[in-house]
């Protein structure tokens, strides 16, 4: 223990500590930028590049300017967070940045919710004293989900770190030097062909619009607006308790009806639930879970709604192929099933039906564009829009979100169970699955709705249940860093478990590559995942297995999970892929 | 140029020479990477896609890293270099003794510019900081040898004594 002064006051700090966390501690804000500290996913970016967090130190020796996220504290230190002399580094500092940085602001994706913006602005910086040389760097557009803006980077290394580092996945890497360093993959290839998941992580914790997803705003507006299409959207479960902060409502405030309300609005001629399509991969995969305990298929079986995580093993883990469920992920089922089933019902031509999914996500982009998820040449899903994606087309028609009277899904797809609700946080499949494999097994004469032990945030929970005669072992993955600890152990032999969830983004959807921006604050995440919970226990019907419209559709068209027309519309197949490609 | 990294043919004797440095040198985590790429280029010339992407996995770390490092450091080079390589020495004496005049001229006669190859593989031109003969400026290098107070008119004549010397 030793103290320090910080603007003339004394503090008590430890010796390990940095003058940032001394200082963030006692309530003085010194601003940051490259630095990222998410203690709860181990991710802590700490470059020390940006210089943004300069402070005027004296430690006897005389007053210097030291960077605050790297400088530890020492006994007696006086320590000034805003002399003249400070403020006067940092300002430079932003101008150094900012002389390097387009100046296009109105046409930015990330403006108003830029920190590098908010930073500059905050800062006071009304002029630039630098005329420097620009970088004309271009963009990779190639992907499906992700679009990097390279003259926007300020290389703050915040993507590097939380791909390497939290994802293991590991595709971007400083390349080149001085004006020309650029944070890409190896020899600078298209994002398109590299190993990457397309989580998004990077496009989250990114501080300005270097990184953003492929928009898929302007083809919906146009398909709203063509009398021949008829255009029906599905949204996920966790965009309902994120959607909100778009509009500057509370974290985790649960926007459910206001949402459905404001999709009418918007003019789409239906809107369903995603959910209802998680009710249906719920039957499909606690089919699967049951057969593969049964002795048909290898165990164990993971959990397949997440698309990052599938990208993931295909690159991988190449020779675990087969473990997936071969359950497609819910919006591609809830699309499959619109373009047959429900096209039928009504007598629409399944061509005319465009799906449109809203997902907190950006690999679900590239998986709506994945050639095998498709029913007879006609893709499940037509595009898919973010939660954010969803928040700014709502801005733009005009629509007083907080003030919108609640609305009801439409039927028949737009009915679902609180085991659906929980596919959002990590864990909430696993335990759906356990509500309805558990149901089937005792024939629903115990039901057990709560399993408490694979909820929470932690990267891996796991928990030992009994079901009769069964000692099930289950666990439930978070984070690709997380996941690639178990597949080891399965590749290797080890591994105890019989059913495993995965999801690529720390925390799951809630937490996703296309949810709103939370700017590093994970008490956001946490307020999401309480309100996930709440939907669940607000629900009179809580197993998938019970919902009504479930049970009919199975009675009217797909006979029983695991049917040869459930296999046709609902299953699908995994692609081994190469790690990279080694052709020069 | 057809690509000719492939793990085949004389290639594969190089690999395995390459690996064996691994093995003696007990190379086995990122500490060893620069000293890996060095001997590496040593024995291929130059750091082909297949290369970099064979000592990642050697060494057990992302590729993108070793791209990082050999994106990085001009020493190292991820294009075919030439059979004889030009250093046109631009240290301040040298440049003050006309080195980027000396530099045009090799550019023009070898029609490349500096960090290129010729197409018939003959030449590499690149420049270089100071090599500590300032006395002697403007200097250059043909491989090992040593050309000083260069005359921007001389250059044809150099490389074609060169070529001639080497020969002989």
């Amino acid at each position: 223990m030793l103290n320090v002064f910080i603007n003339g006051k004394e503090f008590e700090a430890q010796e390990n500590e940095t003058i940032l966390e001394v200082a963030t501690r006692n309530g003085f804000h010194i601003p940051t930028l490259c630095h990222l500290d998410l203690h709860d996913m181990d991710y802590c970016n700490h470059p020390v590049s940006c210089r943004i967090c300069m402070v005027e130190v004296d430690s006897g020796r005389g007053a210097e300017l030291k960077p605050s996220c790297d400088t530890f504290v020492s006994a007696g230190m006086k320590i000034e967070t805003d002399s003249m002399k400070a403020i006067n580094a940092r300002r430079t500092v932003m101008e150094l940045i900012l002389s390097n940085h387009p100046q296009d602001c109105l046409y930015c994706t990330r403006s108003t919710n830029c920190d590098l913006q908010t930073l500059a602005n905050s800062m006071n910086i009304r002029d630039n004293h630098f005329e420097g040389k620009r970088s004309n760097l271009g963009k990779d557009a190639t992907s499906k989900s992700i679009v990097k803006d390279l003259d926007k980077c300020i290389l703050c290394r915040r993507c590097e770190s939380i791909c390497a580092e939290v994802q293991t996945v590991n595709v971007y890497s400083a390349i080149h030097r001085g004006f020309e360093t650029v944070i890409a993959p190896a020899f600078n290839d298209s994002l398109q062909d590299t190993s990457c998941t397309f989580c998004g992580q990077c496009v989250s914790v990114c501080p300005t619009g270097a990184l953003t997803e492929v928009s898929h705003v302007d083809r919906v507006w146009n398909k709203l607006n063509d009398p021949e299409s008829i255009v029906i959207v599905q949204t996920a479960p966790a965009v309902r308790v994120a959607l909100g902060e778009e509009f500057d409502g509370e974290p985790g405030t649960v926007s459910t009806g206001k949402m459905v309300s404001a999709l009418k609005r918007m003019g789409f001629n239906y809107v369903f639930d995603t959910n209802w399509g998680a009710d249906l991969t719920i039957m499909e995969e606690a089919n699967e879970v049951v057969e593969r305990l049964n002795g048909n298929g290898r165990l164990p079986i993971l959990t397949s709604c997440c698309p990052g995580w599938i990208k993931f093993i295909e690159h991988q883990f190449p020779s675990l192929i087969d473990v997936p469920s071969t359950c497609k992920s819910p919006h591609e089922m809830q699309g499959a099933i619109t373009k047959t089933y429900f096209a039928n019902k009504l007598g629409i031509d399944p061509a005319k039906i465009y799906m449109v999914s809203v997902m907190p996500c950006v690999a679900k982009k590239f998986e709506a564009a994945r050639e095998e998820l498709s029913v007879d040449g006609l893709a499940d899903v037509d595009a898919v829009i973010t939660t954010r994606e969803l928040g700014s087309m709502i801005k733009e028609a005009g629509i007083n979100y907080l003030g919108l009277e609640d609305e009801d899904f439409d039927h028949p797809l737009g009915e679902s169970t609180g085991a659906a609700a929980i596919f959002g946080a990590t864990g909430g499949v696993l335990e759906a699955a356990l509500r309805t494999a558990a149901g089937w097994l005792t024939n629903d004469s115990a039901p057990t709705l709560d399993y408490k032990d694979v909820r929470g945030l932690e990267g891996i929970k796991e928990a030992t249940l009994k079901i009769n005669d069964l000692e099930l072992k289950v666990a439930a993955a978070s984070g690709l860093g997380n996941t690639r600890t178990l597949l080891e152990k399965i590749e290797s032999g080890e591994n105890e478990y019989d059913v495993i969830e995965i999801m690529a983004c720390p925390g799951g959807c809630i937490a996703g590559g296309g949810q709103p921006y939370n700017h590093g604050n994970r008490e956001i995440i946490k307020a999401r995942m309480e309100s996930i919970y709440e939907i669940d226990v607000d629900k009179e019907i809580r197993e998938s297995h019970k919902n009504p419209d479930i049970v009919k559709i199975y009675d009217e068209y797909l006979s029983k999970p695991g049917s040869e027309v459930a296999h046709k519309l609902l299953h699908t197949h995994y692609i081994k892929r190469d790690l990279i490609d080694k052709d020069c | 140029m057809a690509c000719n990294c492939n793990e085949t043919g004389d290639n594969k004797a190089i690999f395995a020479e390459l690996d064996e440095f691994i093995a003696a040198n007990n190379c086995t985590d990122e500490s060893s990477l620069i000293n890996v790429l060095h001997r590496a280029q040593h024995l291929f010339g130059y750091l082909p896609r297949n290369v970099q992407i064979h000592v990642a996995e050697k060494l057990n770390i992302p590729v993108a890293k070793v791209y990082g490092v050999v994106s990085f450091y001009s020493f190292f080079t991820d294009t075919p270099r030439g059979e004889n390589i030009v250093q046109v020495c631009l240290g301040t004496g040298c440049f003050v003794k006309g080195a980027d005049k000396v530099m045009e001229s090799f550019e023009k006669e070898l029609n490349i510019k500096a960090g290129e190859t010729t197409e018939n593989m003959e030449f590499t031109l690149s420049g270089v900081r100071c090599v500590g003969a300032c006395a002697l400026a403007p200097v250059v290098l043909i491989n090992d040898k040593v050309f000083t107070h260069v005359d921007p008119s001389n250059v044809k004549q150099i490389l074609e004594d060169y070529l001639i010397q080497k020969v002989v």
